[in-house]
């Protein structure tokens, strides 16, 4: 491991690990708090539609990733704002056609022959200077946002009835936390995959709701567990040469397991 | 002096009267409590009044001003069963809740807004659990938090939907004698199909089955002061009535 780290494949792969864990802690939480993990697997497969606009235009992958993930979050809030009936249908509609349109797309590309499976698995050892610097621009934003507005969101997270009764914009947090997961799936799927990357929004999440009193500290606690799984899965890939991404995911599994059985264990 | 008036209204889901033609008024210090069936209104009244449902047919003033320029002087106090009990949330950062919506500074909350949320848990006797998480309280403590928060932002009138739902008989009681306290000073109405609350506490009662009918308590009793029983069984048969009027 030690030997790992003096190469910058490896140092750029803890870093964008360490970044991505911070922004999944923050945005996993508002995710889980406000029960949209459905809608984050949804937005987080339809982005593969922005993948292979990007690939068969020849575009920077993640601006395509990132432009097509945020046009379907606020696709998802106008239907689940303003069309209460049948949400689940048409966010598997979604869903479905973005997967659709991506597959197509990269195989309409003429000689492209990148392998595809790095967006499904995830591919942190190949993250380059532009990616660190991508996420780590999203990283600042999201903190910012949290912080400017923590009050407003908290109130939205918890009461949404009462939140608007006291004058928030509750329809713009709403849109403003599922773009920002929209931003955040994209970045995270570079790490653990487009299949995988709903357990690294929800495994250390659920574990930091039981260990926190409020949401702020959840979002610490969770940033700090995924990044703990995410070193670790990092060591178990570098040393049985296995997918990245399910690494991370497996560990971050067996841990909740462990936290599960301690739980039961002592209550 | 009425701090809320209603005049005129209806209110319809597609084709479907739900309110018809209600006009109430409730005077400073009044303690109205709003019974009826299932179905007959009553919680569209509530949203109506807090602005919730638009208002197509009718009027409604809060302080001599339009209810939607009001909101900030109406404490609305949910039903418990719409608390996220799992939520990872202080209890005094709930009853901070009471101040969003106002200036703040950039992060977290003023000196004297965390001041005005001690206090507010101090008049519920809750302030020694300020900082436990609140899915730890039970169903009581959770609703006086909830009174807390309400509290918090010095409304006039304090309006309750259900507030003693899935509460023990005791956990009722002590939410009653708060609200009777705490009525000294506003307005209070409950949305509730707890029978005490309109013999024990409520000045007012307002029965709603699509229509509305008004009861003054105190002009009931003074009618049928030979009958100390009176009301509770004519009010029990009005709960459970389908019809639009009662006989009590």
């Amino acid at each position: 491991m030690l030997e790992a780290l003096s190469y910058d494949f490896f140092q750029n792969a803890l870093i964008a690990g360490i970044l991505v864990s911070i922004l999944s802690g923050i945005i996993g939480s508002l995710i889980v708090v406000n029960r949209m993990v459905f809608l984050a697997g949804g937005i987080a497969h339809t982005s593969y539609g922005g993948i292979g606009i990007a690939v068969y235009f020849g575009l920077p992958i993640f601006l395509g990733a990132s432009v097509f993930a945020v046009l379907a979050a606020l696709l998802m809030a106008m239907i689940t704002l303003h069309q209460r009936n049948r949400i689940d249908t048409f966010i598997g509609l979604i869903w479905a056609i973005g997967m659709a349109i991506g597959i197509i797309l990269i195989d309409l590309t003429p000689g492209y022959n990148v392998d595809m499976m790095s967006y499904l698995f995830g591919s942190i050892l190949a993250v380059s200077n532009e990616d660190i610097t991508y996420i780590s621009i999203l990283t600042a934003i999201v903190i910012f946002i949290l912080t400017f507005w923590y009050r407003d969101i908290l109130a939205v997270s918890y009461d949404s009835e009462y939140a608007s009764l006291r004058g928030i914009n509750v329809k713009f947090f709403y849109t403003l936390i599922l773009v920002l997961s929209a931003l955040t799936v994209v970045v995270a799927i570079k790490v653990v995959g487009l299949i995988l990357v709903i357990a690294l929004l929800t495994i250390p999440i659920y574990i930091a709701e039981k260990l926190s009193t409020s949401l702020a500290k959840m979002m610490i606690v969770s940033g700090i567990l995924s990044s703990l799984f995410t070193f670790a899965g990092l060591w178990l890939s570098y040393s049985y040469d296995i997918t990245s991404g399910a690494s991370i995911i497996i560990v971050s599994a067996i841990s909740l397991l462990v936290f599960l059985l301690i739980k039961k264990i002592k209550p | 002096m009425s701090v809320l008036s209603i005049e005129n209204l209806d209110y319809s889901y597609g084709k479907d009267k739900v309110l018809e033609n209600i006009n109430l008024s409730v005077e400073q210090n009044d303690f109205l409590a709003i019974i009826g069936p299932n179905g007959g209104g009553k919680s569209t009244l509530l949203k109506t009044i807090l602005g919730i449902n638009p208002i197509t047919h009718g009027s409604i003033t809060v302080l001599n001003s339009q209810a939607s320029k009001s909101l900030s002087r109406i404490g609305y106090v949910p039903q418990n069963t719409n608390v996220n009990i799992d939520f990872p949330i202080k209890v005094i950062e709930v009853v901070l809740m009471g101040h969003v919506g106002e200036k703040r500074p950039l992060f977290g909350y003023g000196e004297d807004e965390t001041l005005c949320a001690l206090g507010a848990l101090a008049q519920v006797s809750m302030k020694d659990f300020a900082n436990e998480k609140i899915g730890s309280l039970s169903g009581g403590q959770r609703q006086r938090v909830m009174i807390a928060r309400a509290l918090c932002a010095h409304p006039e009138i304090l309006i309750l939907d259900e507030p003693t739902s899935n509460i023990d008989v005791e956990g009722q009681k002590q939410i009653y004698d708060l609200l009777k306290e705490l009525n000294k000073n506003i307005t209070v109405v409950v949305v509730t199909h707890d029978i005490s609350v309109i013999l024990g506490y409520a000045s007012k009662v307002a029965h709603i089955n699509k229509h509305l009918t008004m009861h003054d308590i105190k002009d009931e009793k003074q009618l049928h002061k030979d009958n100390e029983h009176f009301c509770e069984v004519e009010l029990l048969q009005m709960l459970n009535s389908n019809t639009k009027s009662c006989v009590c």
